[in-house]
C-alpha cells in the first residue's frame, strides 16, 4: 500500500530526526548569541564606568583632565531638550491622532497622512537633523539652541507619538461614544471627556517611548549644530547646550583611556535613566491592558 | 459487534487540559476499511477524541493523554513510539480547509517529498488528485496557489495531500462544515468511495450526514459530572433508527444539543 | 468651551504638520542640493568614485561613501537576517510560553539601547577583540561597526518576523503535522514561506535602517571615504560624513556645506524607496487567510 518504502522511509527518519535537533539548536544558538550579545555589552559598561561614577562625575562639568571631567551640562542640556521634545510632541502627536481618528477616520486625507507618518517614522534620524539646522537653527533665528534642539527631536519622534496615540484611541469601545452622543454631546465634549481620558495610558505611554528616544539621539543634534565641549547649563531656551550622548561620543573619541571611562560612566547614567523610563512604560501598559480585560 | 475487525482500538482513553477532564474512559474500536462517525453535542469532546488518533493532541502543551489507543495492536502512546511516524501513516482532514500556500501541486507533493518518496511525483500527484475527484478540474493549473480553489475544491485538495502518502486511516475534523451543500455532497461520495480503500473517521455535527456516510457510529455526550464519555456504539442503521439508551435517542430526534 | 469649529482647525492644522515636515524635508535637501549640483556635475556625482570636499584638490564622487555604507549594511545584515530569523523561529515555534515572554522584550532591549552605545562597544571593545585575531585589521574598520549594528538591528527583524510567524494560522502548521512533518519542516517549509511578505518586510525595513545608522559607523568606522568592499580598512559612510562635516567650522554656503544636503539627499532617496518598498511588499504579497 505505502508509497514509499519501508527502507527509505527509515532512512529519511533517521536523518530528519537528527536535523531537526540541529535545526532546533541552531535556533536556540541565536537567540543564545543575541544574549550573550547584550549581557556582554552590559558587563564591559559596568567593568569600565562604575569606577568613575560618584557624585563629582554628575556635578562637574567637561574638563580637559579625563579624572576631573562630569556631565552636569550635559545633563542639563538633555533634560532641557527632552521635555521640549517631549512636551511639542505630545502636543502635536496627540492632536494629530485625534484629528485622524475622530474627525477624519477613513478620510482621504486621513490614509494620505497615515502613509506619510509611517515614512516618515523611517526617514534616518540625521536627516531630521539637517531639517532642525535650517528651519529652526537658521531661518526661524532660534540659533542652536536648546529650544531648536528640542523642536528638532520633537518632529523626529512625533510618528512614535501619533502611532501609538492612534492605536490608544482605536481601543477605546466605540460604545463609550455613542453612549455620549446619546445624551447630546458635542463632538469636542466626547473627545476631550471620554476618549482622552480613555486613551491616556496608551497616550503617556507612547510618550514615554518617544522621549528614551530623544534621550539616546546623537547624530541630529551633531548635524543641528549642538556643541562638543560645553562648560556650562543652559540658562535659557536660547542657550547653547550639549546633551549627554554627545558628551559621551565626545569621550569615546578621544584616546586617552580616561575620558573612555567617564565615556563608560556616562552611558551607565544615559542606560539608567531610560531603564527607569521604561518600566514605567511597561507598568502603564500593563495597567492599560488590566483596564480593558479585567 | 465481535465481527468487527478494528484497526485502531481506544482502550479507557480520558484526556486532559491541565486539570481539565474533556474526554472520559472512551473505549472504541474503527473497524478496517469502513467509515465511523462520531457525533455528540459542541463540547462533547468529540474532535480532541479524534486527535488522539494521530497524536495531534501532543501539539497542545496542555493536553495530557491517559489510556491506550491500539493501532493494529500496537500502542500508539508507548515508548519509543515516534509522533510524526503515527501522522504519516494516519492521515487528517480538518474543520476548514487549510491548503498551504503553496501551488497545487506543491500542496499535494508536500507530504510525500518530506517523507522520503522517490518514485514519479508527477504520477503521484495526478494518481492523489484523481482519487480526491479534483484532477479534472484542476489539471491546467497545478501551478497556481492552492487558496484560489473554491472552499470544496480547496477541501478536495486537502484530501488530495492527506491522500499522496497513502496512510491507512484518515481522520477528517467535521470536513464539510465550512463548505455548502453541494460541495458537501460531492465531498460525501468522496468518501464513500475513499472507504473501499481506507479506514475513515469523521467527526460531524450534522447526524443526517452520518447517517448517511457512515457504518458504525459513536455517540458522545458531555454531562455536568462527566465531559466526552461514549454512550453508545453500534452500526449506524441501528444507532439512528433503534438506538439503546433513551439519551442517544434524546439527541438524534434533536431533543437537545 | 472653545467652538468646536476652531478646535476641530486647530487639530487639523496638527495632522497637517506631519505631511509639512516631509515638505519641508524635501524642500531643504533638494534647495541646497540643486544649488550643490549648479556647481558640481550630477553625473561626477554619482559616478566618481572619490570623495574630497574637504582637501583642496576637491573630488566629488558619492560612490566611494556609497560603497562604505553598502559594506556596512551588507555585513550588518549578514549578521541580522540569519540571527534575527532564527530567533524569531525559535520564539515563535518552538519556546514555551514562559520563555518567549522573558526572551522576547529581552531582546528588545537591545533595540532600545542609544547607538552612541554601539558605537563604544564596536571601538573599544569588539575592535581590539578583532584586532588579536588578526593584524591586518585596522583601528577603524567597517567590520567592527557592521557586525554591532547587525545586533543592534537583530531585534527589528526577529520581532517582526515573529509576529508575521505568529500570524500564520495554527490550522496550517497542523495541516503540515498531519502529514508526518517535524517542527523543523514545518517551520521552513510552511510557517516561513506564508509568513514571507512580513519576514522580507521587516528585512527591507532592517536594511533601510542599517543604512540610516549614523553613530556606530561614525565612531568605529572611520572618516577614509574609499571605494571598496575591503571590511578591514578604515571607510566612511553617508550618514558618517554629514557628522563630520557637521562637527566642523564649515562655513554655510561653502561648497564643502552643500554636500551634506546632495548626501543627505541620496540618503533619504534610497531609504524612502525602501520603506516604500517594504509596505508595498506587505501590501501585495499577504497571503489572505480569513
Amino acid at each position: 500500500m505505502a508509497v514509499i518504502s519501508q527502507t527509505d522511509f527509515q532512512k529519511g527518519k533517521a536523518r530528519r530526526k537528527w536535523m531537526g535537533r540541529a535545526f532546533h539548536g541552531l535556533c536556540l544558538l541565536s537567540v543564545g548569541i543575541a544574549l550573550t550579545m547584550l549581557a556582554v555589552l552590559l558587563v564591559y559598561l559596568l567593568i569600565q564606568g562604575t569606577t568613575r561614577i560618584n557624585w563629582s562625575f554628575l556635578t562637574s562639568f567637561a574638563s580637559r583632565h579625563p579624572d576631573q571631567a562630569g556631565i552636569k551640562a550635559a545633563m542639563f542640556g538633555s533634560i532641557y531638550v527632552v521635555i521640549i521634545a517631549g512636551v511639542v510632541a505630545f502636543t502635536l502627536g496627540v492632536a494629530t491622532a485625534l484629528y485622524l481618528e475622530e474627525y477624519a477616520a477613513r478620510s482621504k486625507f486621513a490614509r494620505l497622512a497615515k502613509i506619510n507618518i509611517a515614512n516618515l517614522a523611517g526617514v534616518p534620524s540625521i536627516v531630521y537633523g539637517i531639517l532642525g539646522l535650517e528651519i529652526f537653527v537658521r531661518s526661524l533665528y532660534l540659533g542652536k539652541s536648546v529650544l531648536a534642539g528640542g523642536f528638532t527631536l520633537a518632529l523626529l519622534v512625533l510618528p512614535i507619538v501619533i502611532v501609538a496615540a492612534s492605536e490608544a484611541i482605536q481601543a477605546v469601545p466605540p460604545s463609550l461614544r455613542e453612549g455620549a452622543y446619546a445624551l447630546g454631546a458635542t463632538r469636542w465634549q466626547v473627545v476631550w471627556r471620554m476618549v482622552i481620558p480613555q486613551a491616556m495610558p496608551g497616550i503617556m505611554t507612547g510618550v514615554i517611548l518617544a522621549v528614551s528616544r530623544a534621550l539616546g539621539e546623537t547624530a541630529p543634534l551633531i548635524a543641528m549644530g549642538a556643541l562638543t565641549f560645553v562648560p556650562f547649563t543652559p540658562d535659557s531656551p536660547f542657550s547653547r547646550f550639549t546633551v549627554l550622548p554627545i558628551q559621551i561620543f565626545n569621550w569615546t573619541s578621544r584616546p586617552q583611556e580616561g575620558f573612555q571611562e567617564a565615556a563608560a560612566a556616562g552611558i551607565i547614567v544615559l542606560l539608567v535613566v531610560l531603564l527607569v523610563m521604561n518600566a514605567g512604560a511597561v507598568i502603564l501598559r500593563a495597567r492599560f491592558q488590566n483596564k480593558w480585560e479585567g | 459487534m465481535q465481527d468487527l475487525d478494528p484497526i485502531l482500538q481506544a482502550r479507557d482513553l480520558s484526556v486532559y487540559y491541565d486539570t481539565k477532564k474533556v474526554v472520559t474512559d472512551v473505549n472504541l474500536d474503527v473497524a478496517r476499511n469502513r467509515i465511523t462517525s462520531i457525533i455528540g453535542p459542541s463540547g462533547s469532546g468529540k474532535s480532541t477524541l479524534l486527535r488522539c488518533f494521530n497524536r495531534m493532541n501532543d501539539l497542545i502543551p496542555s493536553a495530557r493523554v491517559e489510556g491506550q489507543v491500539l493501532f493494529d495492536g500496537l500502542d500508539l502512546y508507548g515508548h519509543n513510539v515516534d509522533p510524526t511516524e503515527i501522522r504519516y501513516l494516519i492521515g487528517m482532514v480538518f474543520q476548514r480547509p487549510n491548503p498551504f500556500p503553496k501551488s497545487i501541486y506543491d500542496n499535494v507533493a508536500f507530504g510525500p517529498r518530506i517523507n522520503g518518496f522517490k518514485g514519479d511525483i508527477d504520477e503521484l500527484v495526478e494518481r492523489s488528485l484523481r482519487r480526491a475527484a479534483l484532477w479534472d478540474e484542476v489539471k491546467d493549473r497545478l501551478k497556481t496557489s492552492g487558496l484560489s480553489l473554491s472552499g470544496g475544491q480547496q477541501q478536495r485538495l486537502c484530501i488530495a495531500r492527506a491522500l499522496a502518502v497513502e496512510p491507512s486511516v484518515i481522520l477528517m475534523d467535521e470536513p464539510c462544515s465550512a463548505l455548502d451543500p453541494i460541495a458537501t455532497l460531492a465531498i460525501e461520495e468522496l468518501m464513500h468511495e475513499l472507504s473501499e480503500d481506507y479506514s475513515i473517521i469523521i467527526v460531524t455535527h450534522n447526524m443526517q450526514q452520518a447517517a448517511r456516510v457512515s457504518h458504525y457510529t459513536a455517540f458522545l455526550m458531555v454531562e455536568e459530572a462527566r465531559v466526552g464519555f461514549m454512550v453508545e456504539f453500534g452500526e449506524s442503521r441501528k444507532i439512528f433508527t433503534n438506538p439503546e439508551d433513551e439519551r442517544t435517542e434524546a439527541y438524534i430526534t434533536g431533543r437537545f444539543g | 468651551m472653545l467652538p468646536e469649529r476652531v478646535i476641530a482647525i486647530f487639530l487639523f492644522l496638527c495632522s497637517f504638520l506631519s505631511i509639512l515636515i516631509t515638505i519641508g524635508i524635501v524642500a531643504v535637501l533638494l534647495f541646497e542640493a540643486i544649488s550643490f549640483f549648479g556647481e558640481v556635475s550630477f553625473l561626477e556625482f554619482i559616478t566618481g568614485t572619490r570623495w574630497t570636499p574637504l582637501f583642496s584638490s576637491k573630488q566629488f564622487g558619492v560612490l566611494a561613501l556609497v560603497a562604505g555604507t553598502t559594506l556596512t549594511a551588507v555585513l550588518a545584515m549578514a549578521v541580522a537576517l540569519p540571527l534575527g530569523l532564527l530567533s524569531a523561529i525559535y520564539l515563535s515555534e518552538y519556546a514555551p510560553r514562559k520563555v518567549r515572554s522573558t526572551v522576547k522584550p529581552t531582546l528588545e532591549i537591545l533595540a532600545g539601547i542609544p547607538t552612541v552605545v554601539y558605537g563604544y562597544f564596536a571601538l573599544l571593545f569588539v575592535t581590539p577583540l578583532l584586532r588579536g585575531i588578526s593584524e591586518d585589521i585596522a583601528v577603524f574598520n567597517a567590520l567592527s561597526a557592521a557586525v554591532v549594528m547587525g545586533v543592534m538591528i537583530l531585534p527589528m527583524v526577529s520581532s517582526l518576523s515573529e509576529d508575521a510567524m505568529r500570524a500564520v494560522p495554527r490550522t496550517l502548521r497542523e495541516g503540515a503535522y498531519a502529514l508526518g512533518s517535524t517542527k523543523m519542516e514545518v517551520s521552513i517549509f510552511v510557517v516561513v514561506p506564508a509568513a514571507l511578505s512580513g519576514i522580507a518586510s521587516a528585512f527591507i525595513l532592517a536594511v533601510s535602517r542599517a543604512i540610516g545608522e549614523t553613530m556606530i559607523v561614525t565612531i568605529a568606522a572611520g572618516q577614509n571615504p574609499r571605494f571598496t568592499l575591503n571590511p578591514f580598512v578604515p571607510i566612511e559612510t553617508m550618514t558618517a560624513y554629514i557628522v563630520q562635516v557637521s562637527q566642523g567650522d564649515t562655513p554655510a554656503g561653502s561648497i564643502e556645506f552643500k554636500t551634506i544636503f546632495a548626501v543627505a539627499l541620496l540618503l533619504f532617496v534610497i531609504t524612502l524607496a525602501m520603506n516604500l518598498l517594504s509596505q508595498y511588499v506587505v501590501g501585495r504579497f499577504r497571503e489572505e487567510y480569513d
